[in-house]
């Protein structure tokens, strides 16, 4: 009988610890295909972070690195340093990455450091039990903003791939969503190009994927999609914010 | 035998210069050596100043407070330090830049007009080394031929052009100790 | 042949020549010549050098580096070693080799930028979060800070842990001649082994299974293995990389304990008092931790007092008297804030001891000590009157007491004592039985009154609505 789908052999045999309908085993597979496929997992080298994504270096079949909480792109530009000709990156969730990891994320990306840095927003800080995240949308309720997050006392989310798209450093920086099938079709291809586009040298890259948090959210993991569809995604809108090797601007079409 | 030198001045007049020449001439002639400079927000156009300690044995402190030897490039450094020289120290100050203070009498004093030599041999940078022939000939802390050898390893090839007019510098200084 | 060279760019050097080639830092005074000479230097030997976004991210930059297998250094200043502990207590957890420079400048906070040694108890006592121990090497002199540097990559590579070089502004600023020649291409020492655990992106095999670099350790059981193991190999380096230098110890009888620029210092006043006569020599520990310990105790044979000298208001003391353990006086003098004690001030407390570990021949030296001396002898005396008058008084106490005539008075009063307890007790207790007859029968009233009222109570309830506060139960 032929074989139509398959585990992706850059996924270790152990199995996830992630609640049910959290999207982040989706991702992780998206990575590891993307790896495989372009032939660059069995030599890649990983770092996890600090947040619901710590064990990442049981899953993904390659060297890994456990890193302090937001320190991942520093330690992925050490590897880097040393290991230039391999494809690394970063695994961080929007606790680690937007709010203790700001400055390491903005220098690796301003230093157009060649790694590839997977950024999962689930608008929540889920390991710790549904804190306020820095990408927490307004009036969102959790645990550490029970009254609905208060724009005037604690302000606004942060928007990385539009932040980050400013500097000159990063080659490809794109926001994708993995809520049904076709967006997940597409957060691959962008993870894939985003590896791509490391080794070709081309600079910082980073894909910002919407993510779910159905336990912290207080939501089935089916109304938790809905959720990304309907109030994140106005809030933190898909595409692509920057690629060095995409076609100059039509006057019509803008970029993407 | 254990020499302590202390050198003193403004940022810009060579002064970490003349210690370091000090200390290189002496090591390559065999000796111990060490060299500390005072460092900070000092150093940016105020104050320098340098401690060189010349020895037979391991060195213990490179620190110098009360300095046997003085070398005062200006009138700051002069009154600063002179106090804490113990008596039958040598000092050897700039007389082209200090006057008007008067010197203590338990101590050996020794006026090198540095910037007037210097302006006379037509480079007023060469004031330290006029200064530095001084220091050698008063405190025999390294023979001629090592800081001439100093001198010349210093300007390297690029610069032996120089050499004549730095070591006339410290022909004149070395006349007046 | 030798070269006059600055203790930070030496270092930088001797790293280079030990084969380091990453080297991430972030500028602080007083170690800027370090990664300004890295700067310049590494990019010539194919090596890389970066300047971090801040020393968080430098130390983990060298955990990145250190954890694939690189040789890679960091350096900075008493506040910026602060800020790499985070960093470095997770370096240690995953065991990952790296060396790390402290120039240590006056603190605490932003402090000063002048030599001290007040970063002793963070050195040697881990620093970050968590049970661990670094190695620690505590350099003397330019060419000493290049040889420790060198040593300082093989210590870190043999035993899979950082190791700290902690100098201070005057070791790092300071010039003296180093031998080059010797340091150059310095090759790792013969019993290192291949990096087989490193998270280099290599294809797995047998010898080399795919890497995890880390300190996660879920499970407290599995983590307390994992420390103990950590905990085992620092056993294993405080057996075998404890270093120190012993200076004129044979007749000591005044040890000094110094280390780094304190021991030049000591040095120097050590001279001056030895040339006065006075037996006074130097133990200086190269290694800060682990602590030498066991060649402090050999100086207890001559040793009558300890004279600890440092930067600080007194950390490494504290190491001292533990090797010491009371047996004899351990005392300190420290300067701190960046203020580098005096070699005549150092003298002066050398001198001092001198004096009060000296044999009594019944000389006075001052003033003060006559007096003290006068007013002893007189005590003496007096004390020797006071004693016979009271020997005195005792023999007429005892004489009265062995009198047969009080013996007889003491047995009449004994016995008209005892008659009286007889009948004074008899009638107490009469009134007692009394007494507690009385309560009884108060308290058989009392319960009596009260179950009368409990059954009103009850018959009442049984009529009315419960009490809407839920009424007072169980009181």
């Amino acid at each position: 009988m032929a074989v139509v789908f398959a585990k992706t052999k850059m996924l270790c045999e152990k199995p996830f610890h992630y609640c049910p309908g959290c999207t982040h085993g989706i991702i992780h597979r998206l990575v590891a295909e993307a790896l495989d496929e372009l032939g660059i997992g069995e030599t890649a080298i990983g770092v996890a972070p600090v947040g619901c994504a710590v064990f990442a270096y049981d899953y993904f079949a390659c060297d890994m690195m456990e890193a302090a909480h937001g320190r991942a792109p520093a330690v992925a530009t050490g590897i880097k340093r040393v290991c230039p000709d391999k494809a690394v990156f970063t695994y961080q969730g929007d606790g680690d990455l937007a709010s203790i990891g700001t400055a390491e994320i903005i220098h690796a990306a301003t230093r157009g450091e060649k790694i590839t840095t997977i950024f999962v927003n689930n608008a929540i800080y889920g390991m710790t039990g549904g804190q306020m995240a820095p990408t927490t949308l307004p009036g969102q309720v959790t645990t550490t903003s029970p009254y609905g997050r208060d724009t005037s006392h604690c302000g606004w989310p942060v928007k990385v791939s539009e932040m980050l798209s400013t500097l000159t450093g990063p080659a490809y920086i794109a926001r994708v969503s993995v809520h049904d099938v076709p967006n997940i079709k597409k957060a691959k291809a962008a993870i894939k190009k985003a590896f791509q586009l490391q080794m070709e040298g081309k600079g910082f890259t980073l894909v910002e994927v919407l993510s779910t948090c159905p336990t912290n959210w207080g939501k089935t993991p089916q109304e938790a999609l809905m959720w990304v569809k309907e109030s994140m995604i106005p809030a933190y809108p898909l595409g692509v914010f920057k690629d060095v090797t995409a076609q100059p601007a039509t006057p019509e079409g803008g970029a993407q | 035998m254990e020499k302590q030198l202390l050198i003193a001045g403004f940022g810009g007049q060579g002064v970490l210069l003349i210690g370091q020449m000090i200390a290189k001439a002496a090591m390559h002639e065999g000796r111990e050596v060490s060299w500390m400079p005072s460092y900070g927000p000092e150093m940016r156009g105020g104050e320098a100043n340098c401690a060189v300690v010349v020895s037979d044995e391991p060195i213990g402190s490179p620190l110098v407070s009360e300095p046997p030897v003085l070398v005062a490039m200006n009138k700051p450094s002069l009154v600063k330090f002179m106090p804490r020289m113990p008596a039958g120290g040598t000092l050897l100050y700039n007389s082209s830049l200090i006057e008007g203070v008067p010197l203590r009498e338990d101590i050996t004093v020794i006026a090198v007009p540095c910037n007037k030599i210097a302006e006379k041999l037509g480079n007023d940078r060469v004031a330290n080394m006029v200064m530095l022939g001084a220091v050698q000939k008063a405190t025999g802390v390294c023979t001629v031929e090592a800081m001439r050898d100093t001198l010349v390893d210093w300007l390297g090839a690029k610069k032996a052009s120089l050499i004549e007019i730095n070591e006339a510098a410290m022909v004149e200084g070395a006349a007046l100790a | 042949m030798k070269q006059l060279m600055k203790g930070n760019e030496a270092i930088a050097e001797a790293a280079i020549q030990a084969g380091c080639r990453f080297f991430f830092g972030y500028p602080i005074t007083p170690q800027n010549q370090i990664p300004e000479y890295m700067s310049k230097r590494l990019p010539q030997v194919g090596g890389c050098f970066l300047q971090a976004e801040s020393e968080i991210a430098a130390i983990n930059m060298v955990y990145g580096a250190g954890g694939a297998g690189a040789r890679v250094m960091t350096s900075s200043s008493s506040p910026g070693i602060s800020l790499k502990q985070e960093g470095i207590s997770y370096i240690v957890g995953a065991e990952v080799p790296c060396v790390i420079v402290n120039m240590v400048r006056g603190g605490p906070g932003l402090g000063s930028i002048q030599p001290a040694q007040s970063d002793y108890y963070q050195a040697t006592r881990g620093g970050g979060h968590g049970d661990y121990r670094m190695c620690v090497l505590a350099p003397g002199s330019v060419q000493e800070a290049v040889d420790l540097t060198q040593d300082a990559f093989d210590i870190a590579d043999r035993y899979r842990n950082p190791v700290l070089v902690l100098g201070d502004g005057l070791i790092g600023q300071m010039m003296e001649p180093v031998d080059m020649d010797k340091v150059a291409d310095r090759a790792p020492a013969a019993d290192l082994k291949e990096k087989n655990w490193a998270a280099n992106g290599h294809i797995p095999t047998e010898d080399s299974p795919r890497a995890i670099i880390n300190s996660l350790y879920i499970d407290p059981q599995v983590l307390e293995n994992h420390c103990k193991r950590l905990q085992a190999k620092y056993d294993l380096i405080a057996a075998n990389e404890c270093r120190w230098q012993e200076e004129m110890l044979s007749d000591a009888e005044i040890v000094i304990v110094a280390y780094g620029t304190t021991s030049r210092i000591a040095r120097s006043a050590m001279r001056k008092c030895r040339e006065k006569g006075i037996k006074v020599g130097m133990l200086r520990p190269i290694t800060l931790w682990p602590f030498p310990d066991a060649a402090l105790r050999k100086t207890l044979s001559t040793a009558k007092a300890y004279l600890v000298l440092e930067m600080s208001m007194g950390q490494m003391v504290d190491d001292v008297r533990l090797a010491i353990n009371g047996e004899r006086p351990v005392h300190f003098y420290g300067r701190t804030g960046g203020m580098v004690p005096t070699v005549a001030e150092t003298a002066a407390q050398i001198e001092q001891l001198a004096q009060s570990i000296a044999p009594d021949d019944g000389t006075c030296r001052t003033e003060f000590e006559k007096t003290v001396r006068g007013a002893a002898e007189k005590i003496d005396a007096a004390a020797e009157v006071v004693g016979k008058k009271l020997d005195e008084a005792g023999k007429k106490i005892t004489e009265t007491f062995n009198s047969p005539e009080l013996h007889k008075k003491a047995q009449d009063v004994g016995k008209q004592a005892s008659d009286f307890a007889v009948r004074t007790a008899d009638t107490v207790a009469k009134g007692v039985t009394e007494l507690f007859g009385a309560i009884g029968k108060a308290v058989e009233s009392v319960q009596k009154d009260l179950k009368d009222i409990e059954q009103q109570q009850k018959a009442e309830s049984d009529e009315s609505e419960p009490p809407k506060d839920g009424g007072k139960e169980g009181e």
